[in-house]
């Protein structure tokens, strides 16, 4: 047994300390790049979770591969709010370089956990110190010295497993979870968890207010982060080719696809019915993917802000040719490089409009992990569908952190392969159609694939202007046709893309907009508002272009907030290009520093317009 | 052979030498890619090719704009510049029933798309790449090119103080499994070239000398017809003989004559002129690119073949049936196997 006590710390005399506080706070833990302790904070999250208890996780990491501060976050919430918070009250303290400023930022009350080694560089008399003999558990773990560093993580879960009374089989569970049900791994990590467990239980006198207790608010989800869910949806949604060039935090999407093809799309005799290729650069990718789109597969590959950038010619091209293809991209900070390990929704404008000359895409704005799944199989039916390019917005903070989510539905819907024509329909049509020939009003026109056994099926697919037969033209009148039809297909795309959803409150004054991963946090905002006596309705995109209900919820509301995660207020320049009548009323709430946004900064940013508001 | 007799004429499956032309063409009187499209055509009638299974692409330059003037029942996707590999990468992937063949320039595939072209290569994909090679871009009038001459005159530039690129040397270097290089001025040899490049396994390339007749005919030029007419050596005299059906059975000397067998079951007969040459020795056709360029003559003819590469989509393992042609029931896994997912989650 170690002996501690010495080096406790006295108590302190916090007054909350008394009060307990069950299932509401949130966790730091704070580590270095590289130290391995994803899996350790997963094993948290996951056990927390089993416990029926509403958590989140935020991993907060630099762009550096070992040796920078990280930070793992677990909002732990009975009211299921599932929003980064901006402060802590548990802080597990394993990263030197930045112990005084992580301590420094506690919140009053709080604990905070360190390897008894550490001379800390700071004390707080509100906060209660518990050391945890970090590196003299490892040497008893019995783990091979280059193990140990990983074991060591399994330190902090131990003893936070004892603070905080999570429960040691939900723990072990959530290892075999991590591990793969690799009893060695299992056996392993188990044991350093149980030996803190046990070292704490001995040692450590509880002197705070913060525990978990078993609830039934988790039953019916999992925990899982929005790219696997993306490269899920893809699958079932019959994806035939995927060409890809490595970019944080886009990578997983590809990683998970060519796992789950691997496993699902093989003939019994190993062959694939899918094809993945990994390209020189962005340029390569998009091509690969236009060309097998034009081909007549189901075609898409998995970017960021800097390879969508490398992308912008193809991606006009693909518009402008009308060829389907589906890039995700999952935003980080930019401009260029920027920070490529934090959040952001900036690429909103490049992505709607990119490529040069007129034209725009269709976006797809995923909000939770289970619209990740459901977009993944609908990008490549409205690919197919509208023969154009589909852009997926993700972003870091929904496809990387994990994420309570109901299982995945399996697709009702046919696949949609669009207006296809087969030789026996041209023979039928004795070879009577235009390749640009808008025949049902909606814009879309009838295309053959390559390949198509019929003397007529063949046409010529260019960026230059074409007329209706597909023939060369620089007409005015057939460049002007052209452009007003795919105009009109963008127009016939807002009646099938996916709808905002709206929760209109009686009477509300305020109309909060907003999109993607900032859910949650506005969620929750509502109800700090509502509880200022603010009441607001919400509308959610979910697509671009825009369409008819936004007009209607801005017209139905006094005062409208776009709330965004960027700083130019991005989405709010489109609204406000949509609703021109309305554009003065459009109030922006952006703000970008990497990090996801918080209920509390949107709350207090709308409260204090609303202070103005009433005193003109 | 009378005009009548002519139309009258129907290859293998039956169709005349005019279902392989084209649009009228809009390159200048005389230009080498003229010819070369011709010659595209007698040999997709020549093979019995079908049209409908045969797929064009193109990046951007007059190169690039010849797809239009032959096959025209076949599809054709004119792209971006340099970037038609990667569009030919995709679409033969998923389709590996197509017959692909690319067009593309000295500009196209020597400047901007250079990297795009030796990652097809690497890849070894299925098709023809034609590269039209005039040294110079005609469409934007007359600036120099990666693979213009040392000392070649620009209309606005000056001179070209920089070494030209040999496509042909890239290519090898690159791993590419067929390599030929050819005049616009011989239609006879590219034409059987391009005969065992359809036939070939992976990627063939020929590197075709495509006179620009408005801005780099002029004398001096290696990309002049002057120039090829007078400069051109040919490595051997070179016969195909198809798998199908005979063609016409040169009489070669014994001894002399090398046979390729291509993976169909063609054959290419080589009968060497001047030199001993291995065409299946690759160091050997980098020598001799090497020593050409010292030289004053080019050497034309099929430099390199290796008929053992995997080809991109045989690496990729896929099924027989192209993917495109999969039913959906293949492409949707079963509900089941979504049931079993989300248990494992849970």
């Amino acid at each position: 047994m170690i002996a501690t006590d010495a080096k406790q710390p006295p108590a302190t005399n916090a007054a909350d300390r008394r009060t307990p506080c069950v299932n509401d706070f949130s966790i730091t833990i704070a580590t270095v790049n590289g130290a391995g302790s994803q899996t350790a904070n997963n094993t948290l999250l996951r056990a927390i979770h089993k416990m029926g208890v509403p958590v989140s996780g935020k991993n907060i990491f630099p762009s550096n591969i070992q040796g920078l501060p990280t930070w793992f976050t677990i909002r732990v919430s009975t009211a299921g709010y599932l929003a980064r918070r901006e402060q802590n009250e548990v802080l597990v303290a394993l990263n030197r370089a930045s112990l005084q400023e992580d301590i420094r930022n506690l919140a009053s009350g709080g604990i905070c956990l360190y390897p008894l080694d550490e001379q800390l560089p700071l004390r707080r008399d509100d906060v209660t110190f518990y050391p945890m003999p970090v590196n003299e558990l490892v040497k008893q773990s019995g783990a091979d010295l280059k193990l140990r560093p990983y074991v060591a993580n399994m330190v902090y879960v131990g003893a936070l497993a004892w603070l905080l009374e999570i429960e040691l089989p939900e723990v072990e569970a959530a290892l075999s979870h991590q591990f793969n049900g690799k009893q060695k791994a299992i056996t392993l990590n188990y044991a350093t968890v149980q030996a803190a467990y046990d070292w704490a239980a001995a040692n450590l006198v509880k002197n705070d207010p913060f525990c978990i207790e078993r609830m039934d608010r988790t039953t019916g989800t999992f925990l899982v982060d929005g790219n696997s869910a993306a490269a899920l949806g893809a699958v079932f949604g019959g994806v035939q080719f995927a060409a890809w060039y490595p970019i944080t935090p886009s990578t997983s999407i590809v990683d998970h696809l060519s796992d789950y093809l691997h496993r699902l799309r093989r003939d019994p005799d190993g062959k694939a019915t899918y094809s993945i290729v990994q390209a020189e650069d962005e340029l390569a990718v998009i091509g690969m993917v236009v060309g097998a789109g034009w081909a007549g597969a189901r075609s898409m590959t998995a970017t960021s802000g800097p390879g969508l950038s490398l992308m912008a010619e193809f991606a006009g091209y693909a518009y402008f040719a009308e060829i389907p293809a589906v890039i995700w991209d999952v935003q980080r900070m930019g401009p260029s490089t920027g920070l490529p390990t934090r959040t952001a929704q900036d690429d909103i404008l490049a992505a709607y409009t990119l490529g040069h000359g007129d034209g725009r895409h269709i976006c797809l704005i995923p909000g939770t992990v289970n619209e990740c799944f459901e977009f993944g199989s609908m990008a490549l039916d409205l690919a197919e569908r509208l023969q154009t390019l589909v852009i997926v917005l993700s972003d870091l903070d929904l496809g990387l952190n994990l994420w309570p989510t109901k299982p995945f539905s399996y697709p009702d819907r046919p696949l949609d392969r669009g207006k296809v024509l087969s030789a026996e329909e041209l023979t039928r049509l004795q070879g009577d159609w235009k390749r640009y020939a808008d025949l049902d009003g909606d814009g879309i026109c009838y295309r053959t694939l390559p390949g198509t056994n019929h003397p007529a099926a063949a046409y010529f697919t260019r960026g230059t202007g074409h007329n209706e037969a597909a023939g060369y033209s620089e007409r005015p009148e057939d460049w002007a046709a052209n452009l007003s039809r795919l105009a009109r297909k963008h127009d016939y795309a807002r009646t099938i893309v996916p709808a905002p959803v709206i929760d209109p409150v009686n009477a509300a004054e305020v109309g909060l907009i907003s999109y993607g991963s900032n859910d949650p946090a506005i969620q929750e905002a509502r109800d700090l508002l509502h509880a200022s006596g603010i009441a607001s309705s919400y509308l959610r995109l979910r697509a671009l272009p825009l369409e008819s209900s936004l007009t209607e919820f801005i017209s139905s509301h006094k005062r409208l907030y776009v709330v965004e995660n960027n700083l130019d207020g991005q989405m709010r320049a489109l609204i406000q290009l949509h609703a021109p009548a309305d554009a003065d009323r459009l109030v922006s709430i952006a703000k970008c520093d990497g990090l996801p946004l918080t209920a509390d900064w949107i709350a207090a940013s709308i409260a204090a317009l609303e202070a103005k508001e009433e005193k003109p | 052979m009378t005009a009548t007799t002519e139309s009258a004429a129907v290859n293998r499956i039956g169709l005349s030498k005019a279902d392989y032309n084209g649009a009228s063409s809009t390159l200048c009187n005389g230009c080498g890619h003229y010819s070369i499209a011709n010659v595209i055509i007698g040999a997709a009638y020549e093979l019995g090719l079908d049209p409908t299974r045969i797929a064009k692409f193109s990046g951007i330059g007059c190169s690039s704009k010849s797809p239009a003037y032959f096959l025209g029942k076949s599809h054709s996707i004119n792209g971006l510049h340099g970037r038609m590999p990667s569009l030919a990468t995709g679409a033969t992937t998923v389709n590996k029933d197509l017959v692909a063949i690319g067009v593309s320039g000295d500009g196209d595939t020597g400047s901007i798309g250079l990297g795009q072209f030796k990652h097809l290569l690497r890849r070894n994909v299925d098709m023809v790449y034609l590269i039209e090679n005039n040294g110079v871009y005609g469409l934007t009038k007359g600036q120099l090119s990666a693979t213009a001459d040392l000392g070649q005159k620009s209309k606005h530039g000056g001179l070209n103080e920089l070494p030209p690129i040999d496509l042909c040397l890239e290519a090898i270097i690159a791993g590419c499994s067929f390599v030929a290089r050819s005049f616009a001025g011989d239609p006879k040899q590219l034409q059987t070239l391009l005969k065992a490049a359809f036939s070939h396994r992976g990627t063939a390339v020929l590197n075709i000398i495509s006179p620009c007749v408005t801005f780099n005919n002029g004398e001096g030029s290696t990309k002049s017809y002057v120039w090829g007419r007078e400069h051109e050596l040919p490595l051997h005299e070179i016969n195909f003989i198809p798998l199908e059906h005979d063609e016409i059975q040169a009489d070669y000397e014994a001894g002399a004559v090398r046979e390729v067998a291509m993976h169909d079951g063609s054959l290419i007969r080589l009968r060497k002129i001047d030199q001993e040459y291995d065409p299946t020795d690759r160091m050997a056709a980098i020598r001799l690119l090497e020593e050409e360029h010292s030289g004053q003559m080019f050497t034309t003819g099929l430099l390199y073949i290796n008929e053992g590469r995997q080809t991109l989509a045989e690496h990729e393992k896929l099924v027989a049936l192209p993917l495109v042609h999969l039913p959906d029931e293949k492409l949707r896994p079963s509900r089941a196997a979504l049931d079993a997912i989300n248990a494992e989650y849970s």
